[in-house]
């Protein structure tokens, strides 16, 4: 297990990669789902989930990932940790390729990044002691055992803000809330580096959501941990994150920093996602900016810039070329053709 | 709560108790179904004649088909055996058929069925398909031929029974492994680097007992039926070792059926009990353990 960190803390010297800053990169990551059909179960075609996703994020930040639902945020954290294989792509996670890893290496591996999902009644297993739950971590690593196992976990029962004694409790005693303090207490056991959170906040109630983000940028500056924020709502998301990233039917549209994005969003989906936020405010006058239509089917997305069909600015080239994500300036991503038209 | 009183904590299977203690045909059925068990563990101790003994009467002769007496309070059989000892004797031979052929049926039918399950793919549609021959043969015409050709014992019959009726708890399992694998808790615990063996053992497995519990509850029942079955048919137990359903063969004779009834009866009644009970704690099993049937 040191020689783990050993080879960590030193960059192979097959990888010509230099050593960057990044914690994550994600280069033209891809994940298709075959659709199968007749007796012989040809691939007639394929879902494109991920088409496509370059993205990085450097230790100690959070990067916010939004979209509609079925736009391909979901699968894309669950690549990231090889909890689906990718099609095509690389993620890098400290300057090693992790697709490349055996089952064996990314067993170990497995114990700098996590993910804490949605669902807090689903993610616990109801048959296990809360105990139980948080030490698993500890037994699948051979990290802890007996007298020392029980210190951790009573450990990570006050990180997360529960009692001792709620340690011989089965999950269905709690409440939502509650669990979702659990599972984020079986995310921090092994100490991870990189937590990807799926969606986390998404099923609790928001005064219970207030308390579970607060929570999670308490542990990041305790831990030094780095997120991956995934959610489908804005207004969540800008209390967390430091940068934002909008994703679109399997591809980013934009990335940038929280207060750019959110000021002066540049590509059309980021401006009627903003726009769809409810004003909390009798009477506020709402902006006319909104989309109308579905997502297209991921199946087959629209030639050209994917957003095209439901976009306001559309014009001809739109239709026949997709849009390269470019730097705008100041580390602002986008990708759209208007854009660079405006001269930015 | 009173202030320093420690809440206790309710496990799974301690709230599905106290909601089986509810149930009160159950109750009654765990009732029967000990006084069974006890009777047919003690026997020895219990029984007032030698199962296997032809007993005499005051001249000397062999007391054939004697009607029920103070003596042998259930009569004799057509060799003069005592009936009520043979019952509770022959209590022994089918409740450990059941127990040992169900112990059977559903390993077989929980490895394959998790191993269907889990894997998927070519797996699953080998053992599936497997699993659909095995039930397209006739299983008494199956279990018929196997005993004949293993030379029929009380041995032959466990294992036969066991072999032919796993194919239910294959698909069973099969299937609610195919539900509970799609639990984020499942991918949690591969996201933790969990490795297969501890996926099924400590997250799967504990998630789909309670319907394996009541699958192997109501094939006992079954397992008991098709002993006797089979011990009627004279290809289960053999003679002089008693089963009910041997016992039964007795009834084949038109002067027994006609004239004797205890003779057939009884051991009757013994099978009827048997797995009218067993079937009665199953299916309070079956409500203890899935709160989400209601019947509360």
């Amino acid at each position: 297990m040191l020689q783990i960190y050993g080879s960590m803390a030193t960059p192979e010297p097959e990888n010509d990669k230099p050593m960057t800053d990044k914690i994550l990169e994600v280069i033209d990551l891809k994940k298709y789902f075959p659709i199968k059909q007749g007796v012989f179960s040809r691939t007639v075609n394929n879902v494109k989930a991920v088409d496509g996703v370059d993205f990085s994020i450097i230790p100690g930040e959070t990067l916010g990932l939004v979209g509609e639902s079925g736009c391909g945020k979901t699968t894309l954290g669950r690549t990231i940790l090889r909890l689906q294989e990718p099609t095509a792509g690389k993620i890098i996670f400290e300057n090693q390729d992790i697709c490349k890893l055996n089952n064996a290496d990314m067993r170990i591996l497995r114990r700098e990044m996590q993910i804490i999902f949605q669902d807090p009644y689903g993610s616990l297993n109801p048959r296990m002691t809360v105990g139980d739950i948080i030490g698993e971590p500890f037994d699948i690593h051979g990290l802890a055992a007996g007298e020392k196992r029980q210190v951790n976990v009573h450990e990570l029962l006050e990180v997360v803000g529960l009692k001792a004694d709620h340690i011989t409790r089965y999950p269905h005693e709690f409440s939502g809330g509650q669990r979702q303090r659990i599972v984020i207490a079986r995310g921090l056991a092994l100490r991870p580096k990189l937590i990807i959170c799926d969606e986390s906040v998404s099923a609790l109630d928001v005064s219970i959501q207030a308390q579970i983000l607060n929570l999670l940028k308490t542990l990041q500056k305790q831990f030094n941990l780095t997120y991956l924020f995934i959610a489908h709502d804005l207004s969540v998301v800008k209390h967390i994150s430091d940068r934002i990233a909008v994703m679109y039917l399997g591809k980013l549209v934009e990335i940038a920093r929280k207060d750019e994005l959110y000021n002066s969003p540049c590509h059309p989906y980021t401006k009627a996602l903003l726009s769809a936020i409810p004003i909390p405010r009798p009477g506020a006058r709402k902006s006319d900016f909104l989309l109308e239509g579905d997502v297209p089917s991921p199946v087959d997305p629209p030639h050209g810039c994917r957003f095209h069909t439901r976009c306001p600015v559309m014009e001809d080239l739109c239709r026949q070329t997709a849009p390269e994500l470019v730097d705008i300036g100041d580390r602002h991503f986008c990708a759209c053709h208007k854009q660079k038209a405006a001269g930015h | 709560m009173k202030k320093g009183h420690k809440q206790k904590s309710q496990s799974f299977y301690a709230l599905a108790f106290r909601r089986f203690k509810k149930n009160k045909l159950a109750l009654w059925g765990v009732f029967v179904l000990l006084s069974l068990i006890a009777s047919a563990i003690f026997a020895p101790l219990i029984a007032p004649y030698d199962p296997y003994m032809s007993v005499r009467n005051d001249k000397g002769m062999l007391d054939i088909l004697s009607p029920p007496s103070s003596a042998h309070f259930l009569g004799t059989d057509s060799v003069g055996r005592d009936v009520a000892s043979r019952l509770i004797y022959a209590g022994r031979v089918s409740l450990s058929v059941g127990v040992v052929a169900v112990s059977i049926s559903i390993v077989i039918g929980t490895v394959l069925g998790s191993l269907a399950g889990f894997f998927g793919r070519w797996v699953d549609s080998v053992i599936m398909r497997g699993v659909d021959v095995v039930i397209c043969f006739p299983v008494l015409f199956l279990i018929i031929t196997i005993s004949t050709l293993l030379k029929p014992s009380i041995y032959t019959t466990m294992i036969v029974i066991g072999l032919v009726s796993w194919t239910n708890t294959a698909r069973l399992v099969r299937g609610e492994i195919l539900k509970v694998r799609e639990f984020e808790f499942v991918e949690s615990s591969r996201a933790l680097g969990a490795r297969n063996g501890r996926i099924i053992f400590r997250h799967i497995l504990p998630n789909i007992m309670a319907p394996i519990v009541v699958q192997a509850t109501l094939q006992t029942a079954q397992a008991i039926l098709i002993e006797a079955s089979l011990s009627f048919l004279g290809v289960g137990v053999q003679q002089p070792i008693p089963s009910w359903g041997n016992m039964l063969n007795e009834a084949m004779s038109l002067t027994i059926l006609a004239f004797k009834p205890m003779i057939w009866f009884s051991p009757g009644i013994a099978i009827v009990i048997t797995v009218l009970s067993i079937n009665f704690i199953g299916d309070g099993l079956r409500d203890a353990l899935d709160p989400k049937l209601g019947n509360n």
